[in-house]
């Protein structure tokens, strides 16, 4: 008897799991550790918003991804592993100024972001739509024929709206300003709610 | 496809502190845990895909724990002494402090192969390659092993009832 409480006994303790606590510790110091090693290629966080949970993610360069949940947050860190690096830790630090902004958005106490941008997501045309997207100002809005016209490609309409689909850094760079012609919001990489809501505080 | 990095933390980071307490025979396994994990993350992009992550963080523990068991080696003194009093507030259950002190006085080859099979659930074919000798050999330590420790368990229990 005495043998099968030793067993249990001796078993549980080298099975006992960690306490979560020191897990969160010690996950900390890796972040730390990892970024002043030079080796966080990729840093993200989940953060609760007025349109759900964005996940946001930045190199060393700047904010690199804005992603819905729409969108798969799993599937969005995989794709970023293989595309940019597998070095990817959830590290909030790096995102701090990111969060500040959004939050002031949010609370429409900022019109403007002012972050550095890694747009090293996209490429050639659809890049360029994406870093003239940001002249289209706070509250207003422009067809995508506008943008099209914008951009200097007056017969793009069609690569703009992919361009706008597969904008990798959705709200800080606006392609919620953009609109079909015909008077409706249109497709969003969040979905049409998430596009209204952002449209209304906008205009509010 | 590799994995993000995160995910190799979230799957394998409490076995990795396991196998860092059984081989270091203590409780503290802080910096083993850290640096294995820094480790794995420096060379994660060369890792091949069919690698298995597992028992590769494994191996990376087992360089880091074998590291810090020379450093103690070293300074002796503070080893035998500074797990009394303080350390006791942080850990669960302190009277398993007993049980990591049997772990820390077994045999060498005995540890580690309690750590990689009875932890980490490595084969023993596995854990002969990481530690030489035969699958046999590593059984056979494994087995003794967690004899030795069921030993001083009884013997705890005895004296606590």
């Amino acid at each position: 008897m005495n043998g099968d409480h030793a067993d249990e006994g001796v078993m549980a303790a080298l099975s006992a799991p960690a306490d979560a606590e020191t897990l969160r510790r010690l996950h900390g110091r890796l972040e730390r550790e990892a970024e002043q090693h030079g080796l966080l290629d990729v840093a993200y966080t989940v953060v609760d918003s007025p349109v759900g949970p964005l996940l946001l993610a930045a190199t060393t360069r700047g904010l690199v991804r804005v992603a819905y949940a729409s969108e798969g947050h799993e599937r969005v860190l995989e794709t970023l592993a293989q595309k940019l690096s597998p070095r990817l830790l959830r590290a909030p630090n790096r995102l701090d100024a990111a969060l500040r902004e959004l939050d002031e958005y949010f609370a429409k106490r900022r019109r403007v972001f002012d972050l550095p941008l890694d747009l090293s997501l996209s490429r050639g045309f659809r890049q360029l739509v994406q870093t003239r997207l940001p002249a289209i100002g706070y509250g207003q809005t422009r067809s995508y024929r506008e943008v099209a016209e914008l951009v200097g490609n007056p017969k793009a309409v069609r690569a703009v709206g992919t361009a706008c689909a597969t904008n990798p850094l959705p709200v800080v760079v606006p392609c919620h300003r953009v609109l079909p012609a015909d008077g409706s919001v249109g497709r969003y990489v969040g979905g049409a709610q998430a596009k209204a809501t952002l449209l209304n505080l906008e205009a509010a | 496809m590799k994995p993000p990095f995160e995910k190799l933390v979230a799957e394998h980071g409490d076995t990795v502190l396991r196998v860092c307490h059984v081989l270091l025979g203590t409780h503290d396994a802080d910096d083993a845990w850290s640096e294995t994990f820094l480790s794995a993350l420096r060379a994660y992009p060369q890792l091949p895909e069919t690698a298995n992550v597992e028992a590769w963080l494994v191996t990376i523990a087992r360089r880091r724990a074998i590291d810090a068991l020379r450093a103690m080696k070293r300074r002796p003194l503070p080893a035998e002494h500074l797990p009394e009093a303080p350390t006791e507030l942080g850990v669960p259950d302190a009277t398993d402090d007993d049980l990591w002190r049997s772990v820390r006085n077994l045999p060498d080859k005995q540890r580690q192969a309690v750590a990689y099979h009875y932890v980490a659930g490595l084969p023993y074919a596995e854990i002969a390659q990481l530690v030489g000798g035969s699958a046999d050999a590593a059984r056979r330590a494994a087995a003794d092993g967690i004899t030795n420790l069921k030993k001083t368990y009884s013997r705890r229990r005895g004296a606590a009832s």
